[in-house]
């Protein structure tokens, strides 16, 4: 109980910091918003005006104050160049940036896992040489050149797959899922390498200690040793980097979006950027970030909540 | 043979960047053509002799686009990296030193800025700022700050310990001179480590910042750049965007396997 009231508190003392860094940062715009709403043949009465009605005369904490539990009940104030509420609009744009993450996760997983549970096997010297680099190459390349790639060589040369645009799930759902598949898969490369990389250390550490050998000497077969023992322990830690590895996925799918035009929340965070909408792009910061901290929160209770020797220590 | 397996990692990853880093200074004094040379005549010409890498949609020669913009990687990413090290190494030190509530207070607001998924740190700060290559390094330098902070503040707090740090303490010497005497030159290579592999990860950043309009902005010259003015032309003429994005995986590649190699060979002698 302990644990988890410290837990929570840190993550209660990240999710304010993060609100006030963000809040900070977009105080140093030069002018106020009532000038970019107005522009510059505006005159002082008009700024005035809007100024007050924005509520830009208060003082700045009370400002942050009402910004924060805004969010917390779905008032979220108002986009500058849609007229619509802030929370309209990202409702809208959610389900393609849910559902590029939950299918790149799932890549990772399905593609990441076996592949690096066959590979930790396979113990020589030459084997982790070129594994090492390969798997350095994944996390060095860019994803949306990796994208570009994937739409040069599944979209045009073998045609298997849309290069661009999006279909709603609603619409047909093979035709979304082979919609999201490419950009999927350019945000899972690097997160595919990074779980190869993390499985094969973690698999010949765990080989050298004691209890394998234990099971060795008790004539345990290797598969039982590696299945029953090793793997037991192993995978904890990878929950560990799963739960890094979300964070990863959206941060990746903010670019992705804008490669395949897929109108998610990274594409509408740089639409609104380019168009200075900043009151929009205040809160899809805080939106994203949010979704970060719970996340690295919930992965940090399961992990108490599977390895029981995390749990005794307390 | 001359090299051991277990290095060829680290002996590729040097070759890479050794090669990069002699294009870049060549590109100071020399390249093929002039980079903003307009050629409206062979415009997205493919890879030939005079060529190397094919032409650009106004006919400029990507080989010479190419070299300049290795100019300004190398400058982002030493700029990014000296701001992250320099900001890293005050906090990670004053929390690992004197610990307690300033440790506390100084790692949340490090871990504030890890909560910022992928470049999203970098893109909030260059909207914020105008656009260019300065708020791009600045922006870079910050979001390395935590990978500095982190590992000189473990370090810290691992060497403490030790009875030669203990016997300065007790000696009454002073924390700057226990820091920057005794702990520091003990982990320079942590510090080498982070700093190879934050150099590519700002190289990877300032590639994609680029890419989406916000980071280097015309005439400066930039690789992620080259590649959003590259992606139209994608199937008509696909050298563009291969050779561009080729160098900037190597040249990330090449910092990684250098920063991996690094900690492998400290890691054989401990």
């Amino acid at each position: 109980m302990r644990y988890f009231a410290y837990k929570f508190s840190s993550f209660l003392m990240t999710f304010i910091l993060v609100s006030v860094i963000i809040f900070f940062v977009f105080q140093m715009l030069p002018g106020n918003p009532a000038h970019i709403i107005l522009g510059l043949d505006a005159d002082e009465q008009q700024i005035r005006n809007l100024e007050i009605e924005l509520g830009l005369d208060r003082p700045l904490p009370e400002r942050y104050f009402d910004w924060v539990t805004g969010i917390f009940q779905g008032d979220m104030g108002e986009s500058l160049r849609y007229q619509l509420p802030v929370a309209d609009i990202i409702q809208d744009r959610l389900p393609v940036t849910l559902s590029l993450t939950v299918l790149s996760l799932l890549l990772t997983v399905v593609i990441g896992l076996p592949l690096g549970l066959y590979i930790a096997q396979k113990d020589g010297k030459w084997t982790s040489i070129v594994l090492s680099i390969l798997t350095q190459l994944g996390i060095s390349i860019p994803s949306f050149w990796f994208g570009f790639m994937l739409i040069l060589l599944f979209g045009v040369v073998l045609s298997l797959f849309p290069t661009y645009g999006y279909v709603p799930w609603s619409e047909s759902f093979f035709g979304a899922l082979k919609s999201f598949f490419l950009p999927s898969l350019a945000i899972a490369i690097s997160n595919i390498a990074v779980v190869i990389r993390y499985l094969r250390n973690t698999i010949l550490d765990q080989a050298k200690m004691d209890y394998v050998r234990t099971a060795q000497c008790k004539g345990l077969s290797e598969k039982a040793i590696m299945y029953g023992h090793i793997l037991r322990n192993g995978l904890i830690p990878i929950l560990t980097i799963l739960g890094l590895t979300i964070a990863d996925t959206l941060g990746g799918s903010i670019i992705i979006e804008n490669v395949f035009a897929l109108p998610g929340l990274g594409n509408l965070l740089i639409q609104s950027i380019t168009s200075r909408d900043f009151p929009l792009v205040q809160t899809m910061i805080l939106y994203l970030s949010i979704i970060v901290v719970t996340i690295n929160f919930i992965v940090d209770l399961l992990y108490r909540l599977v390895d029981p020797r995390i749990r005794s220590k307390g | 043979m001359m090299t051991k397996p277990k290095s060829i990692p680290l002996f590729i990853g040097i070759s890479l960047v050794v090669t990069i880093s002699i294009t870049m200074l060549i590109s100071f004094f020399y390249t093929p053509y002039d980079p903003n040379e307009i050629h409206s005549a062979s415009r997205l010409s493919s890879p030939s002799a005079e060529h190397l890498f094919g032409t650009d949609n106004f006919g400029r020669d990507i080989l010479s686009r190419i070299m300049e913009g290795s100019q300004t990687a190398f400058l982002t990413g030493f700029s990014a990296v000296s701001i992250g090290l320099t900001v890293g190494l005050v906090i990670g030190a004053c929390a690992g030193y004197f610990e307690g509530w300033l440790d506390e207070l100084l790692m949340r607001f490090v871990d504030a800025l890890l909560a910022f998924p992928g470049i999203l740190l970098a893109i909030m700060l260059v909207s914020v700022f105008e656009p260019g290559m300065g708020s791009t390094i600045v922006a870079l330098g910050i979001m390395s700050i935590p990978t500095f902070a982190r590992i000189i503040r473990g370090s810290i707090i691992q060497y403490k310990k030790f009875d030669f740090v203990q016997a300065s303490i007790a000696k009454g010497a002073g924390s700057l001179r226990i820091i920057f005497r005794h702990l520091l030159p003990n982990i320079t290579s942590p510090i080498l480590v982070a700093a190879s592999l934050s150099f590519s990860g700002s190289v990877l950043a300032e590639s994609g910042l680029s890419y989406l309009g916000l980071g280097v902005q015309p005439p400066d010259p930039s690789w992620g750049r080259m590649l959003k003015e590259a992606q139209p032309y994608i199937t008509s003429a696909p050298w563009y965007v291969i050779t561009t994005g080729l160098v900037i995986t190597l040249m990330v590649l090449g910092f990684n396997l250098l920063g991996d190699g690094i900690r492998d060979s400290n890691d054989n002698r401990a």
